[in-house]
């Protein structure tokens, strides 16, 4: 009887049996608003800042241009000027129409007329290579595009000061 | 009494099955809302379509960016920061008379100073954007925001004035009607070679 006595004295164990129900319900909360990074970027890209900006609905239709520089340990390999990159690799400017159509091909009939294409350009880059991947764009009918840009102050109160 | 025997499964590594999970997803995710400036391209003219209908000189704000990011407005050097301003003067300018021609011409609502040299009506102001291969992406996007916000600023005038209320705050009805008392018409031509 006295050694269980003596038992009881001591500090009770924290009870870490709800600790696994915690852990699921953060578990269930990213699992459901995770996005799976799909690319890799293999260029540097800063988008410019805006203040006309629209948050883009149902990512699962967007397809990304990202046009820029590439990372410092491509640069010896593809050089220093702007690129294209389509899913995980550099690219042409040629390649967006096969790219889109292999977008397309992945979507349900009913989506594709709400399809949009978000270029994310570097705010370095020039308009040429832009102006070139828009041609391609309204080559193959992808009409819908998004420039991507960070919701900023006003330009304008930036460049007063 | 059999069922009393049955061993307890023991649950003291569930927590470290689900640690593991939910660092995995808390690496994968993405959080970053992916924002940014919508535009709609023109649609690929057919190759026998008729030449585009003439457009009076007055009904086209001419902007052009130069390989130098300089920016010229109907043929003078601007500052970005005026654009603005410059833009919402031209579209909201409603210089039109109902006499001209058999179309409705004139513009009832529009607030500018109905300059007839200026653009007739909202609906037939046409910006026309022309850029350079040289330009830089910033630049062209600070334009394209300003001409945006132009647009924002005067249509939520507009429906501050008619509903009493903001623009993104009316239902898609009135955000139609909006729409079409101030269309957004930016036309951009393919840049310069250089």
């Amino acid at each position: 009887m006295s050694k269980f006595a003596k038992k009881k004295k001591g500090m009770p164990a924290i009870s870490t049996a709800s600790l696994p129900d915690i852990v699921f319900m953060l578990l269930f909360f990213f699992m459901v608003t995770t996005v799976m990074r799909e690319t890799d970027p293999l260029i540097d890209v800063r988008v410019p800042t805006a203040t006309e900006v629209q948050k883009l609905e149902r990512k699962n239709l967007v397809s990304y241009i990202y046009v820029g520089k590439p990372k410092m340990k491509y640069r010896a390999k593809y050089g220093n000027t702007d690129k294209i990159q389509l899913n995980d690799k550099f690219a042409d400017v040629s390649d967006i129409k096969s790219f889109i159509l292999a977008e397309r091909a992945s979507k349900r009939e009913e989506e594709i007329p709400y399809m949009t294409t978000s270029i994310k350009a570097d705010e370095e880059a020039n308009m040429g290579i832009i102006s070139d991947i828009k041609i391609e764009l309204r080559d193959i009918n992808a009409l819908k595009i998004n420039y991507a840009t960070h919701k900023g102050t006003d330009p304008r109160k930036e460049l007063n000061n | 009494m059999a069922r009393r025997d049955t061993p307890e499964i023991n649950a003291g590594s569930m927590a470290d099955i689900a640690f593991l999970l939910l660092i995995f997803f808390l690496v994968t995710t993405t959080m970053d809302v992916t924002t940014g400036i919508s535009r709609k391209l023109p649609e690929k003219p057919p190759k026998d379509a008729p030449p585009p209908p003439k457009i009076k000189e007055r009904n086209i704000f001419e902007v052009t960016i130069n390989r130098n990011n300089m920016l010229f407005v109907e043929g003078s050097i601007m500052n970005v920061k005026d654009l603005r301003d410059a833009a919402k003067k031209f579209i909201d300018n409603g210089g039109g008379t109902i006499t001209d021609g058999t179309e409705k011409n004139d513009c009832s609502y529009c607030e500018g100073d109905k300059d007839p040299n200026s653009s007739d009506n909202p609906s037939k102001a046409i910006i026309s954007l022309q850029n350079d291969r040289g330009t830089s992406y910033k630049t062209y996007i600070a334009v394209q925001n300003e001409l945006v916000a132009a647009y924002s600023e005067i249509r939520d005038r507009f429906s501050l004035k008619k509903y009493g209320r903001h623009f993104e705050e009316l239902n898609a009805d009135q955000q139609k009607v909006v729409k079409d008392a101030y269309p957004q018409i930016i036309s951009e031509a393919e840049p310069n070679k250089s």
